[in-house]
């Protein structure tokens, strides 16, 4: 069972973020960058497969320079190899753009199974996994919570509108992972040092056959205007009242006439 | 001069720091309010690999030097001092003596179990009447035949009377040397073992989710293959085994620092009183200042120790500046934490106090504070 994950190194959720001054940008300060936690999941379930059906598991990645820590670091959780596709025209692509080198780098490995997270939190497109399975013309499977591989097929639950599905896809498939798949395992000190003898490989635009022009800013179908700081939230207001009957009274009385909600 | 850390280390950092937040910071102020010692978080810290990090993989260790075996009981001490004094004594105390001074047979035998974090093993030094003066311990072994019978008590013994704890190291005064002086020889002494006895203290004010124990030798006796390295060699294993101890010391108290300082530096920030938030005023913002500036020297005393350590070169004076320094930084830095907090900071509620409590004991194991000073004073020659 060969498996690949798709991975993106975002800044760390909990950082803090603000529109560039051309507003045109995000910038994450000196935050930390971690893994995209839903492509966190991913790499847990591809080890879980490998553990349970043997084979391996590589990570696969576009990105700069730094994104070779994620890669790491799920190399420390236990993944095989690492690929990342280091080009300057990465970072200026859109979804769409990304989804292109994905999936050239992809036709130039061998895989039965791809897992991606279902979106990276931060630039929340949803679109990059099922992007690159059009791309590649195999079967996608979106916000699995569940994944079984038997007999060349792969069975999954996932999360509907109100509800949820079972699905069959035949192998190859590209499957993203939602919330609740799994609880990814830490890099063990002993995998951390593992990691560190465990092959890297970086290619370039040409190593995978795109020409520039094909990705990068000036082909990006999506452009983004303007980033804009979410809106100051509003005080607070105390309810007035001299006892708490009377506070009662009030509150009741503003969420009637005023918040208009009961 | 390099004073960036390899990505490893880096790594590890993250690793233990991600690992301690979600799964030791939620259940640590109950553990330590119902003075609990929790066999499954050990095993857990033992899955990541936080057992046996200086250990040959040999052996089941993770075999990683002592500047990232310092930066991984620092993380865990930034959440809590408990957590982090089951680390550093299981590794320090319990796997160190007998790595470093073991035969090939007891290593085999003891290593892979402690390095999994399935089991703890104490280190019996300390005695009722014998502190300080480890020199004037009197428990005692005696030979008979190839035997030897052990007898005596052992008081204040982290990791030594748990449920997975496996058994403890035990230093007895074994003879008399040529010049007069005691002959000191370390056990292994295995749970189980006929006259053994390993009681948990309790009501401790301070590490409160960490096993203490008081051990019982009542006629115990051990085949010859229970001593630890040579007969003789007891008083200057323990004397190693300090040296190394103080380096997991020192990291508890950087950690506990840092953790202590994050907690007021965050309330500070938010606490609002005269219409701003308190972090404005010089009188809390140069507390913080001093904070940050001490646990930065603490730090960089700490690593420079362990890195002396891992270049194999002469460490014993920097590991006593650092036991002694990170401890006397985290008291003063728990303190201000406390202060910033206000009346807030004596409530349980708020972890800062639990900092201030564990910050204690960091004044007075392997070595009080005035033996650290002793220790400096005769390495610059007084």
């Amino acid at each position: 069972m060969e498996i690949v994950v798709l991975l993106k190194q975002v800044a760390d959720t909990e950082a803090r973020v603000a529109p560039t001054a051309d507003g045109l940008g995000v910038s994450t300060g000196d935050a930390k960058k971690i893994i995209n936690p839903y492509d966190e999941f991913a790499v847990e379930e591809a080890l879980r497969i490998k553990q349970q059906l043997g084979g391996s598991v590589t990570i696969l990645s576009a990105g700069d320079d730094k994104a070779a820590e994620a890669i790491r670091t799920a190399l420390a959780m236990g993944a095989d190899k690492g690929v990342l596709v280091n080009d300057p025209a990465v970072m200026a692509s859109d979804g769409l753009g990304r989804a292109k080198i994905l999936a050239a780098a992809l036709k130039t490995m061998a895989f039965d199974l791809v897992l991606a997270g279902l979106r990276a939190v931060d630039d929340d497109s949803h679109l990059v996994g099922p992007a690159v399975a059009e791309l590649l013309g195999i079967p996608h499977v979106g916000g699995v919570l569940e994944v079984t591989v038997e007999n060349g097929s792969v069975f999954c639950l996932r999360a509907a509108d109100s509800g949820q599905a079972r699905v069959k896809a035949m192998l190859p498939a590209l499957l993203s992972a939602q919330k609740g798949l799994n609880t990814p395992r830490y890099a063990s000190m002993i995998g951390i040092m593992q990691a560190k003898k465990k092959p890297l490989q970086t290619l370039s635009l040409a190593d995978i056959g795109i020409s520039p022009d094909s990705v990068g800013p000036n082909a990006a179908k999506t452009i983004t205007k303007a980033f804009m700081p979410l809106p100051q939230r509003a005080a607070g207001r105390m309810i007035e009242g001299g006892t708490a009957q009377e506070k009662a009274a009030n509150l009741a009385k503003a969420l009637k006439n005023e918040a208009k909600v009961i | 001069m390099d004073y960036d850390l390899n990505r490893e280390q880096e790594m590890i950092r993250d690793a233990v720091r991600s690992f301690a937040e979600k799964k030791i910071a939620p259940i640590a102020p109950e553990l330590d309010e119902n003075e609990e010692f929790s066999a499954d978080l050990t095993r857990q810290m033992g899955e990541i690999g936080l057992f046996g990090m200086f250990v040959s993989e040999k052996y089941g260790g993770q075999q990683l030097d002592y500047v990232s075996y310092a930066i991984a009981v620092e993380e865990v001490a930034r959440i809590d001092g408990s957590q982090a004094a089951t680390v550093a004594a299981g590794n320090s105390l319990g796997i160190g003596p007998i790595y470093y001074f073991g035969s090939e047979e007891q290593k085999k035998k003891y290593l892979p179990k402690l390095c999994s974090g399935q089991y703890l093993w104490g280190f019996g030094l300390t005695e009722p009447e014998a502190g300080s003066d480890a020199g004037g311990s009197q428990t005692t072994a005696v030979q008979d035949g190839d035997d030897w019978i052990i007898n005596g008590s052992k008081i204040f013994i982290t990791n030594a009377a748990s449920d997975i704890s496996l058994g403890v190291t035990v230093q007895a005064k074994s003879g008399t040397r040529q010049n007069g002086k005691p002959e000191y020889t370390c056990f292994l002494v295995e749970h189980g073992t006929k006259g053994f006895t390993a009681r948990p203290m309790k009501k401790k004010m301070m590490w409160r989710a960490s096993n203490t124990a008081e051990l019982f030798f009542d006629g115990v006796r051990v085949p010859k293959s229970a001593i630890l390295g040579n007969q003789g060699d007891g008083f200057r294993q323990m004397l190693q085994t300090l040296d190394g101890g103080r380096l997991s010391i020192g990291a508890m108290g950087l950690g506990g620092a840092q953790g202590a300082y994050e907690l007021a530096l965050k309330y500070a920030r938010s606490r609002k009183q005269f219409g701003q938030p308190i972090s404005k005023f010089q009188a809390i913002a140069f507390k913080l200042a001093d904070c940050a500036m001490e646990i930065e020297c603490a730090r960089n005393l700490l690593y420079k120790a362990c890195w002396l350590r891992d270049k194999k070169r002469a460490f014993e004076k920097e590991a006593s500046m650092a036991k002694l320094y990170c401890s006397e930084v985290m008291g003063r830095v728990a303190n201000h934490a406390v202060q910033i907090h206000g009346g807030y900071g004596l409530m349980k509620e708020y972890s800062v106090e639990r900092f201030y409590r564990d910050q204690k004991l960091l004044d007075i194991g392997e070595g009080t504070s005035e033996i650290q000073r002793i220790v400096i004073s005769r390495h610059i020659g007084c």
